[in-house]
């Protein structure tokens, strides 16, 4: 077991693909020269040359969707888009192509790509910078998105990324970037996508969560254990396909569930999980479904209202509380 | 078709653009040419020309849905460009597919199965009018969204340079697109990397109802590359040689050069925008013309050809009535052919099969019982 | 003159490592000048000074980490300008007190609304009770009127712990110990008295039709055997002088049912064939030992339920026992305290009675019913002597548990009972 951070897990797993398979090529802006807005591709240019770390004009649209096509003739192109936000951009390649190709044409011709993209708030970014969208893509059939929130699963995901046939949108976070977990020396795992993970048993409540919001729930997790309540955390990991079993095999369990959710909370991702409970665990549900999500507010740059904005480890716990309350479990 | 279809290559199409075209010149092309050659030309725009009208009569029975969008007026655009091809070369085109999916290989067969949305269709029915696709003939789509091809056919561009490859990939559009931000994009990432491909603009004059002069800041569109240092070239659209030589002439530069080039082709579409548009925005000047003979690709082919002495009656009838009875058997196939199963539904979602993939029907619960 | 502070050189970043100083101690600082590289968690970076002066402290060493803010140096006019000591806590963003005006105060928590069952505003007859979904799944399974559970939740609304309770409550034969105390609401009694030979109709409580459904439903549905065996009490007696004597300052006073409660829970641990339920056509061991004791209280009688009763000493099992007695007979009972129960037991001592049969609180499979401790002559180590004695009958679910199973459980406790230093051992 090594201990290395998030960024280090994708930018050794990112190398090791592009060493093993030279169909694997990475393009985006300032992934070159500058190696990266968030340093993934550090040292990428230096080792693999101009033709396999291709710096790209500011054209969104331009450059995913010369990485959809240079993907149908058989390149395993894996795109850098600085934040999720300037996916906006590039939308119309991403939904209308990527997505579409294949079935579109009758399974001809796979699409593999990946579009790796940080989301995330709290980093005083502002209202254009800050945002969570990827509910918008896990919307769209064809596509794969996948959000992993440790170091591990970033680099056994991003392994699976790289080699499925299909687009995969991987989503990373700029507040999981420098938290460190343990990773396998050596570790060569290809995860599978579409399946969601409990990564920690409990008794008396279900945390749901993915990307930061799974670590979030996991130190929620941690607290309320010192008060003897017993959480148990599902990451979902993936987020099409979405493992509805996973979490409602755990509800089933506990009878009651919060969902945390980076996103903002109206037709959120939170949403389809808690219509999937109703439907999967109708009869087992002890308590409503509760959902912490991001306050419906463009998103301000002064600290301490992003602050309030944001979930916290805070305001998880007290929608567990209070859902435990509820069902006569009283707490702290 | 590939094999009697070798351009001759070498004839500069820069000044062949505009309505006045020097009809001796136009004789003297057609003496140079291989009866042959120029008699599989004639029959593949008079394919194209009977293949549409059979669509718009099946549209207007309901055999075919959607939206539909015909070639009816681009014939000698359309076999002029595919005989300036290679097997080997890609082909990435708009929405107004079906001539340039028989130019580039697909049998007619299978395109009017797509049409009818059988099973048997180039995408198994899961495309219709506007999504030809065969891998096997590189005619990589047929695409709905205008500007949608133009950063896909700058990808499979830069594939062919990743692994430096021999083929160039063209990208055919209309005017409109010209307009849009993929098309700057694409031209900006295609001219920077140097990759092999040929944007070509079909010039109808018209983006649905909105001419060119409406939409476009600079209506000249091939000068519209100039901005990324794109050679542009300008044909007329109406005349089959003049557009094979001007493809051909930028297809083997891009290919031995390995840099974009655009190319602008004008024409008229001879109905509406698609099938069920009526026209009504056009003067009676502009349907007119339209219709006039004068600019009626097939007719000037098959005048300039009766005239060489190439085309007898005796031709003519004999390539119409073969013409006819291919687009029947066309149409034939598609209608015996089978719809797809229901049961195929979930098979192309993913071509990686994946855990947790839906296969919910709209009325199934989410869980099962 | 100036503080330099780690500045923040990525927008991830949170601390940063001093890589090198380019400035020593003493030496002359323009403005532009590099002071110092400091490694991010992207890149290691140049930084600059702001201004012209000698940078006179290094608060911090390469090789070191610290946050975002902290005092890392000094620029003094003068190289032997005095450098004062950094403050104590860095100059960070202020994020975690944000000092926004509170929101106008919350409007007041509105009014409960009425207890389920209660019945709504309208005229239209009782409201649904609210339940959660889980509540009405288990009310069905466990054949219990959901109607007739109070609920605990928000809003009275009925959740899984009420339901387990009022499972249990039933099954004890306890009334519904949270019921609306029905003492206000008196017996429709007055009208009907014309003809004193007449029977009247009183209402019945929920707490009554509970009792009523569960009790037939546990004689009919489960095949109670009965065994009985008669202890000799005196060393029993011995044993609870000696004990309290022990526990006289604590003021904890252990009664005889405690013993005989902690000695059934310790019998059990080593009889967990008896620790059984029948439930459903399921046969279910349980791995905890959990019994409850019968209360009278002004109502009726209820059963609370000593969780974890083999791990519990003596003291806790007379303690909690008073506890729960005291919260019984003020209705404070949760219905947490009354469920899960393993074994019951049921003492009508106090009464005089000699011994009875009682009814099993199901799904439990047994029963252990007390009587009376009363002189007895009996044979004593060979000789008719007059000795304290105590009846003791164990009514048993025979799909559950077999004859032979439940008598040696019951010779068992018998004998821990006659030599109670075994209760604690």
């Amino acid at each position: 077991m090594s201990v290395i951070t998030y960024r280090q897990a994708l930018r050794d797993t990112l190398r090791a693909e592009m060493l093993r398979d030279e169909n694997v090529f990475v393009m985006g802006e300032e992934i070159g020269v500058f190696e990266g807005s968030y340093k993934i591709t550090e040292g990428l240019l230096k080792e693999f040359g101009e033709k396999r770390v291709r710096d790209t004009p500011i054209a969104e649209e331009g450059f995913v969707g010369a990485a959809v096509g240079s993907a149908m003739l058989g390149l395993r192109p894996v795109v850098e888009l600085m934040t999720i936000n300037f996916s906006l951009i590039a939308i119309d390649q991403i939904v209308n192509h990527a997505a579409k190709v294949y079935g579109m044409f009758g399974g001809q011709t796979p699409v593999p790509m990946v579009i790796r993209t940080p989301g995330g708030g709290g980093q005083q970014l502002g209202a254009t910078h800050s945002q969570n969208i990827e509910l918008y893509y896990s919307f769209v059939p064809g596509l794969k998105v996948l959000a992993p929130s440790t170091p591990a699963d970033a680099a056994s995901m991003f392994r699976a990324a790289v080699r499925d046939d299909d687009p995969v949108l991987f989503l990373e976070n700029l507040g999981l970037y420098n938290t460190k977990g343990e990773v396998p020396e050596g570790d060569e795992s290809v995860a599978e996508i579409g399946r969601a993970k409990v990564t920690r048993e409990g008794t008396d409540i279900t945390l749901i969560g993915y990307s930061r919001m799974a670590m979030v729930a996991g130190q929620v997790a941690e607290r309320l254990a010192e008060q003897g309540i017993s959480v148990e955390v599902v990451d979902l990991r993936s987020l099409r396909p979405l493992d509805r079993e996973t979490v409602v095999e755990s509800v089933r369990k506990t009878s009651c569930a919060v969902i945390c959710e980076d996103d903002w909370l109206t037709y959120g991702i939170g949403a389809e999980i808690a219509a999937s409970i109703q439907e999967g665990a109708f009869d087992y549900l002890d308590a409503p479904v509760r959902r912490v999500a991001m306050a419906e507010v463009p998103m301000p740059y002064a600290k301490p209202l992003e602050t309030a904005a944001l979930p916290s480890v805070e305001s998880i716990t007290t929608a567990v509380k209070e859902t435990l309350d509820a069902v006569g479990r009283r707490v702290g | 078709m590939a094999d009697t279809a070798k351009p001759k290559g070498g004839g500069t199409a820069r000044n062949s653009g505009g309505r006045r075209r020097n009809r001796s010149g136009a004789a003297q092309k057609i003496a140079d040419e291989q009866p042959k050659v120029l008699l599989d030309y004639y029959r593949q725009m008079l394919l194209v020309r009977r293949f549409e009208e059979r669509t718009a009569q099946a549209y207007t029975q309901a055999r075919i849905g959607g939206y539909c969008h015909l070639n009816l007026g681009e014939e000698a655009t359309v076999v002029g460009l595919m005989t300036a091809l290679k097997d080997e070369d890609y082909l990435f085109t708009n929405y107004r597919d079906h001539g340039y999916a028989i130019g580039k290989g697909m049998s007619p067969r299978r395109v009017m199965a797509e049409l009818y949305g059988r099973s048997t269709g180039v995408s198994k029915g899961w495309g219709g009018s506007m999504h030809m696709y065969d891998t096997e003939v590189r005619m990589l789509g047929g695409y709905g969204i205008v500007g949608g091809q133009l950063p896909l056919a700058t990808g499979a561009a830069l594939a062919v340079s990743y692994r430096g490859g021999d083929e160039v990939v063209m990208c055919q559009m209309g005017d409109g697109t010209t307009n849009i931000g993929a098309w700057h994009e694409s031209l900006n990432i295609a001219a920077l990397w140097n990759l092999p491909i040929v944007f070509v603009v079909i010039n109808n004059f018209t983006g649905m109802g909105t001419t060119v002069d409406m939409s476009s800041a600079e209506p000249e569109l091939h000068k519209r590359g100039s901005a990324f240092r794109i050679e542009g070239v300008k044909v007329d659209g109406r005349n089959v040689l003049e557009v094979r030589d001007a493809a051909a002439d930028l297809v083997e530069r891009a290919r031995s050069e390995q840099r974009p080039f655009l190319l602008e082709a004008t024409s008229y579409r001879m109905k509406g925008h698609s099938v069920v548009d009526p026209a009504k925005y056009r003067t009676e000047e502009q349907a007119a013309e339209a219709k006039d003979e004068q600019n009626d690709p097939v007719a000037i082919f098959a005048k300039q050809l009766s005239d060489a002495g190439v085309l007898t009656d005796e031709l003519r009838e004999e390539i119409a009535a073969s013409v006819k009875e291919e687009v029947a058997d066309a149409a034939d196939f598609a209608e015996n052919s089978p719809h797809p199963d229901v049961s195929t539904l979930f098979d192309y979602t993913y071509a990686t099969p994946v855990a947790n993939e839906s296969r919910r029907m709209p009325a199934d619960p989410v869980f099962a019982e | 003159m100036s503080e330099i502070y780690m500045p923040r050189l990525s927008d991830t970043m949170e601390e940063g490592v001093i890589s090198s100083w380019a400035k020593n101690v003493g030496d002359k600082v323009a403005s532009g000048d590099v002071l110092v590289e400091i490694e991010t968690d992207k890149a290691v970076m140049e930084y600059e000074a702001y201004e012209d002066g000698y940078l006179v402290k290094q608060f911090v060493s390469a090789g070191d980490t610290v946050p975002i803010g902290a005092v890392i140096g000094f620029i003094g006019e003068t190289p032997d300008a005095e450098a004062p000591e950094p403050g104590g806590a860095p100059a960070a963003p202020a994020a975690s007190e944000p000092e926004a005006a509170p929101a106008e105060e919350k409007a007041a928590e509105p009014a409960p609304a009425p207890a389920a069952g209660e019945g709504a505003a309208g005229a239209e007859g009782p409201a649904r009770p609210r339940t959660s979904p889980l509540a009405r799944r288990l009310a069905k399974e466990y054949g219990l009127d959901i109607d007739a559970i109070e609920g605990s939740g928000p809003k009275g609304r009925i959740v899984r712990a009420d339901v387990e309770a009022a499972r249990d409550r039933a099954a004890s034969g306890a009334p519904e110990a949270a019921a609306a105390a029905p003492a206000a609401a008196a017996p429709a009694a007055q009208a009907g008295s014309e003809d004193p030979r007449a029977s009247e109709e009183l209402k019945v409580s929920q707490m009554r039709k509970t009792i009523a459904r569960r009790m037939a439903e546990s004689k009919q549905e489960a095949p109670h055997f009965y065994l009985r065996r008669t202890i000799d009490a005196e060393p029993l007696k011995a044993f609870r002088a000696q004990i309290n004597e022990q526990l006289a300052d604590t003021g904890v006073k252990v009664s005889f049912n405690d013993l005989i409660v902690k000695a059934a829970a310790t019998t059990l641990s080593a009889h967990p064939e008896v620790n059984r339920s029948w439930e459903d056509g399921r046969l279910l061991q349980h791995h905890r030992v959990n019994v409850g004791v019968a209360v009278a209280i002004d109502e009726g009688l209820v059963v609370p339920v000593l969780h974890g009763t083999d791990k519990a000493t003596l003291s806790d099992i007379s303690t909690r026992t008073r506890e729960l007695a005291g919260k019984a007979r003020d209705g404070k009972l949760k219905p947490q305290d009354m469920s899960g129960g393993t074994f019951s037991v049921s003492n009508l001592g106090m009464f005089g009675i000699d011994s009875f049969s009682a009814v099993i609180n199901t799904p439990e499979s047994a029963i252990l019913a007390v009587g009376a401790m009363k002189p007895t002559p009996v044979v004593h180590e060979g000789e008719v002597a007059v000795r304290n004695t105590i009846a003791l009958e164990l009514s048993v679910d025979h799909r559950a548990v077999d004859g032979a199973v439940g008598a040696a459980f019951l010779k068992d406790l018998a004998e821990v009972l006659e030599s109670p230093m075994r209760i604690i051992l």
